[in-house]
């Protein structure tokens, strides 16, 4: 068994991934996002400003919920993150219904996808239900037209077995890395989209002792205040 | 819309008999003060056809509601108990079709009101362009930009509730609420035909001549009615008073899974008018 959860792992890889950003926003119910935000300001990125839509004491937001996508909108918000009941490989999301089954809805995800400086892609489950070839309804699409004005896009999908990273100028996803103890066979067949991929995927960094310190430290204490049951369940804090 | 006099009401009941079937009702999110008891006393008075605006999303309020059957409609950027995990009524409801649903994106919601708070017919937003979400709503369009060229954006109708229906920390006797920071309150208000709010306490005086209470007040232009309700929004939270019951919501995730587990939660902690609060620590004293 490994010495981390699952969830420390997929949160530094996510914060990895936020790298030099100078802000970064969290939205609804992300919990491991929101880790990786403040595990990446306790690590690499001392300046790193973070904004919980969802922050329960001391909320940012003193405009209401508007306030955020009217920041994303003047360009003050260089990282996002999205996930999606289905992902496809043009990095289209679908967060509203699939094959009669109904999803909580697009939330902010039709307007953030292209206001957002860079978006990275979150689902921890990875299936062929998930990475669908294409999606069944795209609360937000992954690219646009030249002429459709957008700032941002995908920067990366990470789920509970690897890292893709985005080719823009191909729309196509590249396997960056698989996790410990996951096989680059093992991500194909679960992966209902193609892809490129170099012969020989890396294994995703693991935490290392220094990260996992930080992780249950100074960031859990941060998160147990917002995702309390996250808290109880990954790092067993009593609240 | 009419000038108004805040009516002073006595308890919730009386702002949901305010409220008609039918109505096209304004709601906050679970984190930005339901008036839960006034959606408590809508399921006992067994409102009907309510339409129902999440600004910009709903949650419990929503799933109660649309559990008891209240709702035929729900115009919405989603509907979701957050950490609790899906709402169950609400996911329901909508695979077996037995309420429309108008998919939203938040800041349309939010454009669309503030075009309304402006009088105007609507208002501009980037990005959207290229989802789905658009061919839903024939109240949406993509035009081009007239003042430059080749600039495709999307425009969304105001929107305009019939009733604006939120929880506030205090009233004061001039009948102004006060929202603090949470100003979506404020513009569901404005953009209202009327406004129906529950608070936790009565202040004196005017809060408008406090200068630090003045900038998280709405004023009493846009207020119909106001009751006090003391821990009005349990299970959810007011914040520096009480915090989200996490235990509540739950036991109401788990709950309302089933038609049976959701008609045993209404008669634990719905029908009968004093529910069960004792599972909420507060964390701050008033």
């Amino acid at each position: 068994m490994a010495p981390y959860a699952k969830e420390e792992l997929l949160a530094c890889t996510l914060g990895r991934l936020i790298g030099d950003a100078g802000h970064v926003a969290v939205g609804a119910a992300s919990p491991i996002p929101a880790t990786a935000a403040f595990f990446s300001k306790a690590s690499c990125n001392k300046k790193l400003r973070i904004s919980l839509l969802h922050k329960r004491a001391g909320n940012p937001f003193t405009e209401g919920s508007r306030e955020l996508f009217d920041l994303a909108g003047q360009g003050r918000i260089d990282v996002f993150f999205l996930g999606g009941a289905q992902i496809d490989g043009e990095a289209n999301i679908n967060l509203v219904q699939a094959e009669g089954k109904r999803f909580p809805g697009s939330f902010g995800s039709a307007f953030m996808y292209f206001a957002a400086g860079r978006t990275i892609l979150f689902r921890e489950e990875h299936s062929r239900r998930v990475l669908v070839p294409k999606v069944d309804f795209i609360s937000a699409p992954g690219w646009s037209a030249p002429e459709v004005e957008r700032r941002g896009g995908p920067q990366a999908l990470l789920t509970g077995k690897a890292l893709f990273s985005w080719q823009p100028d191909m729309r196509r996803f590249r396997l960056e890395s698989v996790h410990p103890g996951v096989t680059a066979e093992e991500v194909r067949e679960n992966t209902g989209f193609e892809y490129d991929a170099a012969q020989h995927a890396p294994e995703t960094a693991p935490p290392t002792h220094e990260d996992l310190k930080l992780l249950r430290g100074p960031v859990a204490s941060e998160i147990a205040e917002n995702y309390p049951d996250f808290a109880r369940r990954v790092w067993n804090m009593a609240l | 819309m009419p000038a108004n006099d805040v009516m002073f009401f006595r308890n919730a009941e009386n702002i949901a008999a305010e409220i008609p079937d039918g109505a096209f009702l304004g709601l906050p999110p679970d984190y930005s003060m339901p008036a839960m008891a006034v959606v408590h006393a809508l399921i006992r008075r067994n409102a009907k056809n309510l339409k129902l605006l999440g600004v910009p999303v709903l949650g419990l309020s929503a799933d109660l509601l649309i559990g008891a059957g209240c709702v035929a409609e729900v115009e919405s950027s989603a509907v979701s108990l957050g950490e609790a995990g899906l709402a169950p009524r609400f996911t329901e409801a909508a695979e077996r079709g037995d309420i429309r649903i108008r998919d939203a994106t938040c800041p349309a919601i939010h454009g669309g009101l503030q075009a309304t708070e402006k009088g105007v017919p609507f208002m501009p937003l980037r990005g959207v362009i290229g989802s789905d979400l658009v061919a839903l709503r024939p109240d949406w369009k993509i035009i081009e930009n007239p003042l430059k060229e080749k600039d495709p954006i999307l425009l969304v109708s105001a929107i305009q509730p019939d009733i604006a229906l939120f929880h506030a920390r205090w009233a004061d006797e001039a009948g102004n609420v006060w929202i603090g920071r949470r100003k979506e309150l404020a513009t569901i208000a404005h953009a209202s035909r009327r406004c129906f709010v529950t608070y936790e306490e009565k202040r004196p005086g005017d809060m408008l001549e406090d200068e630090l209470l003045a900038p998280g007040v709405l004023s009493s232009v846009y207020v119909s009615g106001v009751a006090q309700a003391e821990r009005g929004a349990w299970p959810l939270s007011v914040a520096g008073l009480y915090g989200i019951d996490d235990a509540h919501l739950a036991l109401y995730a788990k709950a309302g899974k089933t038609k049976e587990g959701f008609l045993g939660y209404l008669e634990e902690f719905v029908w009968h008018r004093t529910p069960k609060k004792n599972s909420s620590p507060a964390r701050s004293g008033a």
